[in-house]
Order: structure tokens, then sequence, then C-alpha cells
């Protein structure tokens, strides 16, 4: 009996002691930290994912108070918790540029044909690589969706043969972008609406003898475009996203229809 | 003096904490992806080893052992040693920014970690003085340090090698490993 209470003392009294001391070291050392970088640790998930590329939320946060990374520099959070921290920062988050995964591909089963005979596991990748007849087009959608299966928002569907990336859902995590086999998707500023659907490299006549809807390099656009934000090259036409003024004359032009305007959102809806 | 010697010298190589004792495993194969981690990780853990040892040392010798409470040691020693830990990394951060950088987040990391409660159990089962716990603590730390430094040297060697698929990430690594504790089985033959 003797020796529990003695043990009972000691542990309370050691206890007592080790927490005296943390409290007086805490005190005595304390450092002024940031009090955003406290704040924005508050509103990050804390699930220490490191998909951030920091070592833990507590680094993220400190990078973020430090002007190192961007406040919506957190994939899980990903709007919401943008927001958040934007007010914290004083930044408001739409002038962080919001990008979006965008499929370069309008080559849906209507206007080419994108499954060609292959027989095999249903995987754009291994389509890719099994050197069999796959698609009319070199350059286009498999639609067979590895990139559907990599997005953790569920935010890509196939529709008609062609991926469509649902906006709203993306968090541009990239993961598409790497899986694409053939390097279809990019990340793209959400706002900028006016993009070249096609990715097929070849001549003209060549893109019309796959598809009825692929970029022909015909250069209309670029006679069109008054801002000279778009270039051809590849016989591929290509929009820079910074000197566009959104205007959509091209779009109008585009004999392909292959640049698009907002329209895509309907797509998506359908 | 060479009774001292030896106990580093034990404890590093002989019987390695991480290679033949078989403790901090998960700090020995989550860290060492990258030389530099698993460097600031040994600096790190040299640190708390050698003042956990320390502590944990005069704790038993001057409250634990004449009281009788022998067998709270592991209890207390854990409670004692996550504290000390805490209030060393706070006092870092107050007086040496470089230094709490430096060893970052492997400080509250090492303080769960076995090996450190392992050296300051094992102190206490060898019968080890103040002196010698000390040094006993600080000989595992270099030992771990040793380990871990020698192992993501080997990993970034893997990293650059065509190792067959079935392989590849985690089993390659189990088996560097395992070569390494052969290796280091040849120190159990050494005798002074």
């Amino acid at each position: 009996m003797q020796i529990i209470i003695i043990t009972t003392v000691v542990i309370t009294v050691i206890g007592i002691c080790v927490g005296a001391g943390l409290v007086f070291t805490n005190k005595k050392f304390y450092v002024e930290v940031d009090e955003r970088e406290s704040a924005v640790r508050e509103v990050l998930p804390g699930n220490n994912c490191g998909a951030c590329g920091y070592a833990g939320c507590d680094a993220m946060a400190a990078a973020i108070a430090a002007g190192d990374a961007p406040v919506n520099g957190c994939p899980v959070g990903g709007t919401a918790v943008a927001e958040k921290i934007g007010e914290i920062m004083g930044v408001s988050a739409d002038a962080v540029e919001r990008k979006v995964a965008f499929v370069r591909c309008k080559g849906n089963c209507e206007v080419t044909h994108n499954q060609g005979n292959y027989i095999g596991v249903k995987d754009c990748r291994t389509a890719a690589l099994s050197g069999m007849y796959v698609s009319d087009c070199d350059y286009g959608c498999l639609g067979f969706g590895s990139c559907v299966n990599v997005c953790p928002q569920q935010a890509i569907r196939v529709v008609d043969g062609v991926a469509i990336v649902d906006p709203s859902k993306c968090i541009a995590c990239g993961l598409c972008v790497k899986t694409c086999p053939r390097g279809l998707i990019e990340l793209v500023p959400e706002k900028n609406q006016v993009r070249v659907q096609c990715s097929n490299k070849d001549k003209g006549p060549q893109v019309k003898k796959v598809c009825s809807a692929g970029c022909i390099g015909c250069s209309l656009c670029v006679r069109q475009c008054e801002a000279g934000a778009i270039t051809v090259e590849n016989n591929l036409a290509h929009v820079n996203y910074e000197a566009c003024t959104q205007c959509g004359k091209c779009v109008s032009k585009c004999p392909a229809k292959v640049i698009t305007s907002p329209v895509q959102k309907e797509e998506v809806s359908a | 003096m060479s009774n001292l010697i030896l106990i580093i010298v034990g404890a590093a190589l002989i019987n390695n904490v991480v290679l033949s004792q078989f403790l901090g495993i998960c700090s020995f194969l989550g860290v060492s992806r990258d030389m530099k981690a698993s460097a600031s990780l040994g600096g790190a853990v040299i640190f708390v080893m050698t003042i956990a040892s320390a502590v944990a040392s005069l704790l038993y010798t001057y409250v634990l052992a004449p009281l009788g409470m022998d067998f709270m040691k592991t209890i207390v020693f854990i409670l004692v040693i996550a504290a000390l830990v805490q209030i060393v990394e706070m006092f870092l951060k107050k007086t040496s920014p470089a230094m709490y950088k430096a060893l970052g987040i492997f400080l509250p990391l090492i303080t769960t970690n076995c090996a450190v409660l392992g050296v300051a159990l094992t102190n206490v089962q060898d019968g080890y003085n103040f002196i010698e716990s000390v040094l006993s603590g600080f000989g595992t730390a270099v030992g771990y340090t040793l380990a871990i430094v020698v192992l993501a040297s080997i990993r970034s060697r893997i990293n650059e090698e065509d190792i067959p698929a079935p392989l590849r990430g985690a089993p390659i690594v189990l088996i560097a490993a395992a070569l390494m504790s052969i290796a280091f089985m040849g120190f159990s033959g050494l005798s002074f």
C-alpha cells in the first residue's frame, strides 16, 4: 500500500514540476510570431499532407505569412481556404490568378474517331503505348479517362469520347496534366475563356482528314487579333493569355470553331 | 578512461541502436530519403539523446531508485523526456533561431522516438553512472546518425540505378538496411 502512495505522490510532483517548467519556459522564452502566421495556420486544414510542397501546415503558414507562398497554395482547402487566407493576408483571392485544367481537344465522336480498333485495358497510357491504331488524330484525346481516374476532385468527365474539366471543381493540382499521355491538358487562368481547343500540329489538309473540329493553322485568328495575342506555331494556334483581351473576335472568325469562348461551360452542364 | 571510450565505441558501432537493437526504425526509414534532412535529424538526435540520458540518469539515481520506484521508470522517462524536448525547443527558438531552423521539425518528432527512450532504459539496465550514461547516450546517437546518413547516401545511389520493378521503393530500402545490418554485425567481433 505504501508504495502505491509514494508512487502516486512522486509522479504527481514530477508532473506538476514538468508542467510548471513548461509554463515558465514558454513565458520566459516566448517568441513573437507573426500574428498572421497563427491566423493562417488556424484556417489551413491541418492534415499535414505536404501536397503544397512544404513540410506541413505549420511550414506552409509560415511561408504564406512571409509572402513566399501564394494564398491559394493549399490544394486541399481549395477556394474556400484561399479566400479566408486572402482576407487575413489582405490580398483578395481574386488577385491571385486561379488556374484550372483545360483539355486542348475538341475531337468528340461526332467529328473524329478517337478509339480506333484498340482492344485492351481501358487506359489512355496503355493505349498510347500499345502501338496499335488507336485514333485517327495522333494528337487528340483518347477518351479512356486516365485523367478522370487520377483527379482527386472528380472534376473531369469523358463526354462523347473527350475529357472535359469542370472548372468549378478543379483545384489545379496538375495530376491530370502529368497523366495525359498526349500532353493535352494544361493549366490555364480561369478568367481566360478564349483558348485553343486543339493540339494537332499537322498541316491543314491532314487535320481536316482526321477531324472536322481541328485547328488547321490558317492564321485567320492571328490577323483578327488586335492585341497580337495569337501566334501560329507548328500549324497550331496559341493564345498568349497575358496579352489576350478576350474580345472574342478570333472565336467568331475561326473556320473550324476550335477557339473556345464561354460556351464550354454549357457543354459541362449538359 | 579507456572504459569511457569503450562505452562510446560500443554504443555507436557494436550495439548500434538501429542496426543491432532495431530501435528508431521508423525515422531511420522515413527520413533517410534525403541526405540533408537525415544529417539534420542526426544532429537533433545527438542533441536530445545526450541531454535525455543525463536527465534520466539523475532522475533514476536520486529519485526513483531510493524510493523503490524502479517499476515506474518507463513512464517517468517518457514524461520527462517529452517535456525536456519541448523546453529545449522553446529555449532554442528564443536563443538560437539558426539552430532551431536547422533542427526544425525534427525536434518535436524525436520526442517520442523509441530510440531516445530505449537509451535511457538501457543505461539504467546496464547500471551506468551519470558520466557513463551521458557518454552512452552520445555514442548511441552518433551511431544512429552514422546509420541514417549512410543509408541516405545509399538511397541516393539507389535512385539512379535500374532496380527491378517489384523491388522499387520500400523493398530495396529494406534490403539495403538489412545488408548494412549484416555489415555492422562484423563489429560485434571486436574485443578490447
